[in-house]
């Protein structure tokens, strides 16, 4: 497990901007080791993770690409990427800019706007620009552990390549 | 093969298809530039109805949406008096692209190069320095705007879809599908649309494999496992295909089977379409009945390259447009109506993750006709084998274990193709 999830605590409140940061960091390259097994666990268990598009999110529609609302529905994704979908097996390197921190409307929630780039490469070798876009994030605490209990995905193109499998 | 036999056999015009006719399809037609050309004229701009856009979305006087139909840019709008127009988006002078947006609300269409105007219709009004400047320059005497308008399309709205076409005799749209797809069609699309959400995918192949795909109803449960992974109750394995009269167009289907309807399901109507499965989210299959037909699931084709997908009760359109002779386009417009509740359009928003470019049930498509394109590449002059179900190409009301659907695309494909 990740070092951000494992540390026990007994906070309360909201989490600290460094926290927020560290967790934006620690999901990122969870996700670019392959450790999906322990994705969930980014998330509060209500959470909603949603990637969608610019087009999509400015038009205010509800359908993106992916919609998970709780973390059932990203154990679902989980299982079925080691045990159902078949694809060309490939690995991601997110790079994250800067996050910018949002005004706070709770005592209990930080919201941040960070922007990212995914290379992915391909088992051929063969490395793209796979994805660009924002996180939308509102983070928590629960059970003493900063959590997303919001992550929006909000990618530039309307235009996939070939699949998503592995969450951004 | 001698080298010569082999340099005679590149030539598109001698092409000939295999002996065993549409149970095989040459490997050639998904990388011969050649064939990719005269598909271009054959089909997108011969006698064929395509698929442009949504009703929709051009509701408004002066709105237009930007297409394509095989490559050739194509511009749909709406005029003052309500009008659909469908016009090549190419300016008449030098062939700048005239609208460059997906969608917008304008008074006329305007290009941007030397500033040629032209109405809602496609008729030029208006040329820059047509009299010149200051008694200099200006058009020739004869010159006559009448000669040089945007280069119309044909159109037809069927079910709230706008279609189009170049050919200048082809019958209409509902004859076009037939009367089994058109019945269809108006049960899924037959009342006022609301678009819930869109997104693209950009497949590697050529647009045929995908056309063969979606006919394809023998891998359905072989390469897609979401459902037996997952132990999803589907109660839903009697189905069949049905094909056009002309076999361009099919409809494969699955239907609750009776005999569980009875037993099961006659008390607990509610909840009749909730599905039992192994998921830790299980709010992903929240389903309600939408149609007493039984029918859970559909696919259905219009050839040349759309498809109209009702899974549970996600509704979506997929156009796929091609993008060179190995690259296709992949679009979702995922619909519902105007009557929804708020629960049925949340439970249509949950469904949408089944499919897509993320979709639980059938992402493998996104790289599986990739996977074909560069398997077969390397030899033109080999062919896929397709004899699932047996070498006819008729409608199989009792089971999908077949490539019926697949054999018709492909005499639907030579006989507009003249292979
Ligand atoms: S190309 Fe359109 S005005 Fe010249
Ligand atoms: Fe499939």
């Amino acid at each position: 497990m990740h070092k951000v999830l494992d540390k026990s605590s007994k906070q309360m409140g909201a989490p600290t901007r460094d926290q927020v940061v560290d967790l934006i960091a620690a999901y990122a390259h969870s996700v670019d080791d392959m450790r999906l097994d322990i994705w969930p666990q980014f998330f509060t268990s209500d959470a909603l993770y949603h990637v969608t598009t610019r087009e999509n999110h400015e038009a205010g529609l509800p359908i993106g690409v992916v919609r998970c609302v709780g973390t059932g529905m990203m154990q679902d994704r989980v299982k079925a990427f080691y045990s159902a979908n078949i694809f060309e097996p490939h690995t991601y390197s997110h790079i994250i800019g800067r996050s910018e921190f949002l005004e706070q409307t709770s005592d209990m929630v930080v919201s941040a706007r960070s922007n990212f780039q995914i290379v992915r490469t391909m088992e051929t070798g063969r490395m793209d620009l796979f994805a660009v876009g924002r996180y939308l994030d509102e983070v928590v605490i629960e059970d003493g552990q900063p959590r997303f209990r919001k992550r929006v995905v909000i990618l530039e193109s309307r235009n996939v390549d070939i699949l998503i499998v592995i969450p951004l | 093969m001698s080298p010569t036999v082999q340099a005679g056999r590149n030539e598109a015009s001698e092409f000939r298809w295999p002996p065993q006719g549409v149970t095989r399809a040459p490997y050639r037609l998904f990388t011969d530039p050649e064939i990719y050309q005269l598909e271009q004229e054959r089909i997108f701009r011969g006698k064929t109805w395509n698929f442009l856009c949504l009703d929709i979305e051009i509701q408004n006087a002066g709105d237009y949406r930007t297409t394509t139909v095989g490559e050739t840019p194509v511009v749909v709008t709406r005029d003052r008096d309500g009008k659909i127009h469908a016009m090549v988006n190419r300016c008449a002078h030098k062939g700048a692209l005239v609208c460059l947006k997906k969608k917008d609300n304008v008074a006329s269409l305007s290009c941007v190069y030397h500033a040629w105007n032209y109405e809602l219709d496609g008729k030029l009004k208006g040329v820059a320095f047509r009299n010149g400047v200051r008694g200099q320059g200006g058009m020739p005497e004869d010159f006559d705007p009448a000669q040089h308008r945007l280069r119309p399309l044909r159109v037809e709205s069927f079910c709230g879809m706008i279609f189009g076409t170049f050919a200048d005799e082809i019958e209409d749209v509902e004859t076009y599908l037939g009367p089994e797809m058109a019945s269809f069609i108006k049960r899924n699309l037959g009342r006022p649309l609301r678009i819930l959400g869109t997104h693209s995918q950009m497949i590697h192949n050529n647009w045929k494999l995908y056309a063969e795909n979606l006919r394809d109803s023998y891998h359905a449960t072989l390469l897609h496992t979401f459902y037996t992974t997952f132990k999803v109750n589907r109660l839903d394995m009697d189905g069949g295909i049905t094909l056009s009269e002309r076999k361009w167009h099919h409809l494969s289907f699955a239907r609750r089977a009776k005999m569980q309807e009875a037993a099961e399901y006659a008390e607990a109507k509610v909840h009749s379409a909730n599905y039992e499965s192994a998921l830790d989210g299980p709010g992903l299959l929240e389903a309600w009945e939408e149609f007493d037909d039984g029918i859970t699931h559909s696919i259905q084709t219009v050839f040349p390259n759309m498809c109209i997908q009702f899974t549970l009760n996600s509704l979506a359109i997929r156009f796929f447009a091609p993008r060179g002779v190995d690259q296709t386009e992949l679009f979702w417009i995922y619909l519902g109506y105007e009557r929804d509740t708020d629960e049925q359009s949340s439970m249509r928003v949950m469904q949408s993750n089944l499919t897509g470019a993320a979709g639980l049930v059938s992402l493998e498509d996104g790289c599986i006709n990739e996977f074909v394109q560069r398997g077969t590449r390397a030899d033109p002059d080999q062919s896929s084998f397709i004899e699932m179900g047996g070498r006819e190409v008729e409608s199989e009301r009792n089971s999908r274990a077949t490539e019926t659907a697949v054999r018709g695309f492909w005499h639907g494909y030579r006989h507009i193709m003249g292979f």
